[in-house]
């Protein structure tokens, strides 16, 4: 019961900071705001899964952890090599 | 005993988590923004994994393994992508804000000022 409480807890947190990155997305001045905001985002996710992986019980909630980091981080490489004027592979 | 401490840690990475973001709505510019957001955010996800290794406890190994492998994959990518987003800020032309004094990188980036030096 008090666990319950304490999870529900941490997901209204992790929601409320994935609604500041969402605000930053859509109200980000230039382009690198939204960049970044994209980027912690990635990472706030993968907190949410850490944290349903622990409610549940269930291990392999932190595989789709492990791969939004790796598409996160992969994206905002992406992002950033765009940002700087550049292709992909150079 | 193994719950209590985990919970402890937990909310000791919210914490951590959300002043990041506030961070990241709060202060004046982009690089403002991607030093605060990056650092806390990646440290309060990095105790938030710890924690759920800690609740796991020796029960379940592959958890544990897990979450050590995603804790290292994070604390390796996440300054990695945060540098190529400044330097990317910075060639796409953002201007720093204005309360900022210096700008290492402009500067040795002219060619002028370094053949003086």
């Amino acid at each position: 019961m008090m666990t319950e409480v304490v999870y529900n807890l941490a997901y209204i947190v992790l929601i409320a900071c994935c609604g500041m990155c969402l605000y930053r997305i859509g109200r980000g001045p230039t382009a690198p705001d939204r960049a970044v905001a994209i980027d912690i985002l990635g990472i706030v996710v993968v907190c949410f899964t850490a944290i349903v992986s622990l409610q549940t019980g269930k291990a392999y909630y932190l595989n789709v952890g492990i791969a939004w980091a790796i598409l996160s981080f992969i994206g905002a490489i992406a992002l950033a090599k765009h940002l700087e004027g550049k292709g992909f592979d150079e | 005993m193994n719950s209590v401490l985990g919970m402890v840690i937990l909310f000791i990475g919210l914490l951590f988590n959300v002043l990041g973001c506030v961070g990241l709505i709060r202060l004046p510019d982009v690089y403002n923004r991607l030093q605060a957001a990056t650092k806390c955010v990646t440290l309060g996800t990095c105790i938030v994994l710890i924690s759920v290794a800690v609740h796991a406890g020796g029960e379940s190994v592959p958890t544990v393994l897990k979450c050590l492998l995603c804790v290292a994959f994070i604390l390796i990518t996440s300054p990695t992508a945060a540098h190529a987003l400044a330097r990317g800020a910075h060639a796409s032309g953002v201007k720093l804000w204005k309360k900022s004094v210096v700008d290492k990188y402009a500067e040795d980036q002219e060619p002028g000022i370094r053949e003086e030096t």
